[in-house]
């Protein structure tokens, strides 16, 4: 007996929600959106953090809330906890991040407790030895997982002298930092004007700016320039072969070329990046995992950072298979660069790319990260639109030329993560190879 | 002190049936966004699989989305993705469970590829070959080829357990899974997914009549087949203390998890959420008392965690289970005086019981955390079915965050006192890579 596969009931049109924003006198923009579902609000503040010192930026962020001139990080972590609260601070090579979420009826209190550490982080000896100790230990863990020294080795090989080449800290750098210098990095860097504020949640976006201007109204000045010099052009070169003995599996990573979000092109390229790696049904994952088995996942992306973008594709694959794989990472890259993709595929992958926008924006917390990373960019919500019509017109052609241009492998710079003794034979066979320890 | 905040509730409506064949239902409709969540869960995991064949619960899984009756294989993850969803599926101790998120105008699609595998997936020896050298891949990617691979909710149980259901490893060996047949997945799949033994829950963006037609026309003609006797996993509480450690070659710093057992999730739930509460009470945040004395006063330990359920399902578990403090430790650090002081500040909390606020604000805390989760609409569809499924109770949901708002001080107190030092198991990361 067969049975027919239900057709799709075509999507509403695209509604955002209710949006009100505000830049306050002290420089800081307020974004306020409504989305009612659960009685909670998400928070996200974004502050310009580009060219800051690493290691003492890094530090900064685990010990920003450890105690002002008035409370501890007890203190501050009960009370917060108190109106069902939480921050966190992360950093990226173009922002501070603190996010955090409450119950909708604490965010008065969790703005008076996000002003205090703006306006009066102290940075105790204490504390701040604490934190030192705790992310060098994070640091040196991380130093033991492939997945974070693919990475470091891929950021090197991509941005050179670049200051996106460098994203951790080393643990002695950050052993060495003393608390003054987070003082004066707080005094220098965390200010309110070019930074960013989104709530997101069970409230009135209005009234939530109000709440927002009343609060951090008091919290003043502006950082010096951190504008950050756009990346250069990917140097292609041999196959970067990072040795890690015992390695059971090899860490492969591929960069290449990508637009940013506003380039009249990009919808075509984030299209032709579905196609070939960017989700589950994508050529690349069909190849090597679903028909080969030489992998659990495979995923490529375009990530964004202020002053460029760039695709990178990233696959754990079985040691003894790694040659075979990237054969095939490199066929497929080769197939989309050279011939157009199929109507078919390339339907599927536009409805995935619209409908994936729908399921970002359906919660709090996608909102959320939706707004701040847009807003990093001088980008809103509605920006949405314009991408989805995008996304919507882009031609089987004009993708074609997108893949054509940025997705050859002629233009692919590649890491490999191994055990250089079983693997290199392999790579060389296909490609020319450098080798370098870990 | 300020005043204590209200705990606020979700109200999503909640719709069960069961339909012909024993198929359960559960509908929650909320139109807050135009996307939906769809969720199949199986009253099977990795406790019920057979010995010499660890791993088979979760290498099954993978087989479920190999193909069906009308699909080919890569038919279900194109057929999802091209309605604009995502979809995924996990193993855990009891249940399995496959879901999607689409834009709302999918969910018949879903319902249609649900059924479908339901009625009985292809199993192929090619598929059944091709899915284990992926999930070797996985084993690799999560467990051997990386710091603390496993650790503790593959390492513990071994020293907390004797049966083989609750102490094996549940990702399994190489040897079990490379020796998997077709016909041992045709028996797994005849013995445990009986529609009789599944729940079906719909989560988000649809109306309530137009669902259950479209229920009934994908599922109705499922055959009936009833579910497996739900076997006991009990056995007895540990007598005395046990420790075990080995040698992670990759990691670079040491780690150690303990566990205590604790009451019967479903027989006794009442006596049961205390300690769900407790768990947040010693390791939730700067100001829980853990973390106040490890990390930040003794700096005896970088990172620590406490939570209840090996897989940290502590709604979607059954018994026997653990509550589990886990702490990662700077260079060279002194496991055994970690695990002392944990015992310590156990004593205290048992003689002195809770400071003033201290119960509130982790009430709170929790509250945010599950309405977070219920934002999402797989965060309904999903617990909602293993609720249905262990317990016939999906408004639990609901109710969870009054439930915890009204533990009493002298619960964790007196759940406090039975984690004693002879009744725990515990397990010791020895660092094998040079720090």
């Amino acid at each position: 007996m067969t049975k027919t596969l239900p057709d799709l009931v075509p999507d509403a049109e695209l509604n955002l929600p209710l949006e009100r924003e505000r830049t306050l006198n002290n420089g800081l923009t307020v974004i306020a959106i409504r989305r009612s579902a659960v009685p909670l609000v998400e928070v996200r503040l974004r502050i310009p953090f580009g060219r800051a010192p690493l290691a003492p930026a890094t530090l900064l962020s685990q010990a920003l809330l450890t105690g002002t001139g008035s409370m501890s990080s007890i203190d501050i972590a009960a009370e917060l906890q108190a109106v069902g609260g939480s921050l966190a601070a992360g950093l990226d090579p173009d922002r501070l991040l603190i996010s955090g979420n409450a119950l909708a009826d604490g965010l008065d209190r969790t703005l008076e407790l996000l002003a205090g550490v703006l306006t009066g982080a102290a940075y105790p000896e204490t504390e701040v030895a604490t934190e030192r100790e705790r992310l060098g230990d994070h640091i040196q863990v991380a130093l033991s997982q492939p997945g974070h020294l693919a990475r470091v080795a891929l950021l090197s090989r991509m941005y050179g002298a670049h200051p996106y080449a460098v994203q951790t800290p080393g643990p002695e750098e950050v052993r060495a930092v003393e608390p003054a210098a987070l003082r004066e990095l707080h005094a220098d860097r965390v200010r309110p004007d070019g930074a960013v504020l989104v709530l997101v949640g069970d409230i009135d976006p209005e009234q939530a700016i109000d709440t927002a201007e009343k609060i951090l109204g008091g919290w003043t000045g502006s950082a010096p320039d951190g504008t950050i010099p756009a990346t250069p052009a990917l140097e292609t070169g041999p196959l970067l072969l990072v040795d890690r003995p015992g390695s059971v599996q090899s860490s492969l990573r591929i960069a290449l070329p990508a637009l940013t979000r506003t380039d009249p092109d990009y919808a075509a390229l984030y299209l032709a990046n579905l196609v070939f790696g960017g989700y589950f049904s994508s050529r690349w994952t069909e190849n090597i995992r679903e028909d080969k088995g030489y992998t659990y996942g495979s995923y490529s992306s375009i990530e964004h950072y202020v002053a460029g973008s760039a695709l990178i594709a990233a696959a754990e694959v079985a040691t003894e298979v790694t040659g075979p794989s990237l054969l095939e990472t490199q066929y497929e890259l080769g197939r989309i660069a050279s011939l157009a993709p199929g109507e078919e595929e390339l339907e599927q992958a536009r409805r995935y790319a619209l409908g994936a926008l729908r399921l970002n924006m359906s919660t709090q917390a996608g909102l959320a990260g939706l707004a701040s990373i847009y807003a990093g960019f001088g980008l809103r919500l509605d920006h949405l639109r314009d991408y989805s019509a995008a996304l919507s017109a882009a031609t089987r052609e004009e993708v074609a030329a997108a893949a054509a241009k940025y997705l050859a492998p002629s233009r692919a710079v590649t890491v490999v993560l191994g055990d250089a003794e079983r693997i290199e034979a392999q790579l060389a066979a296909l490609t020319a190879v450098e080798r370098s320890a870990a | 002190m300020a005043p204590r905040i209200k705990i606020p509730a979700t109200k999503y409506p909640v719709e069960r049936f069961t339909l012909g064949n024993g198929l359960r239902v559960v509908l929650s409709p909320d139109r807050s966004a135009p996307v939906v969540g769809v969720a199949v869960v199986y009253d099977v995991g990795i406790r019920s699989e057979p010995e010499g064949r660890t791993g088979f619960a979760h290498l099954f899984e993978h087989l479920m989305f190999q193909g069906s009756e009308n699909l080919e294989k890569l038919a279900h993850f194109r057929h999802v993705q091209g309605a604009g969803g995502s979809f995924n599926g996990s193993t855990h101790l009891d249940y399995t469970d496959y879901f999607e998120v689409l834009p709302s105008g999918g969910l018949e699609r879903a319902l249609f590829l649900e059924a479908d595998r339901m009625r009985g997936p292809r199993l192929t020896e090619e598929n059944l070959r091709n899915q284990v050298d992926v999930v070797k891949e996985e084993i690799r990617v999560n467990v051997l080829n990386r710091p603390y691979g496993g650790f503790p909710w593959l390492k513990l149980p071994p020293v907390m357990f004797e049966t083989f259901p609750n102490a094996h490893d549940g990702y399994g060996s190489f040897e079990d899974l490379e020796s998997a047949t077709v016909e041992d997945a045709q028996g797994f799949f005849d013995r445990y997914y009986a529609c009789g033994n599944a729940v079906l829950s719909v989560a988000g963006d649809f109306d309530v009549a137009e669902a259950t037609a479209m229920i009934e026309r994908h599922f109705g003609d499922v055959p009936a087949r009833p579910a497996p006797r739900l076997p006991d996993f009990f056995e007895p509480d540990l007598t005395a203390e046990r420790r075990e450690s080995y040698v992670d070659r990759i990691a670079p710093l040491p780690a150690v998890a303990g566990g205590w057992r604790v009451p019967d999730p479903i027989a006794t739930f009442d006596d049961y959420l205390p300690f769900v509460v407790l768990a947040e009470v010693l390791t939730d945040g700067d100001a829980s008392r853990l973390v106040e004395r490890l990390v930040q006063r003794d700096r005896t330990a970088t990172t620590l965690g406490g939570y209840i359920g090996f897989m940290g399902d502590e709604y979607q578990v059954r018994n026997p289970t653990a509550l589990l403090l886990q702490a990662h430790l700077p260079p060279g650090g002194d496991a055994d005086k970690v695990l002392r002081t944990i015992d310590e500040e156990l004593d205290r909390l048992a003689a002195d019981g809770l400071k003033p606020g201290e119960l509130d604000r982790t009430q709170a805390r929790m509250a945010t955390r599950l309405l977070h989760g219920t934002d999402d609409v797989l965060g309904r569809a999903l617990p909602m079915a293993v609720l249905e499924l262990q317990r016939g109770r999906p408004e639990l949901l609901n109710d969870l965050p009054k439930l915890i708002s009204e533990v009493r001080a002298e619960q964790i107190v007196a759940a406090a006192a039975t984690l004693r030092p002879e009744r725990r198991a515990s397990v010791e990361v020895i660092p094998g890579a040079s720090a």
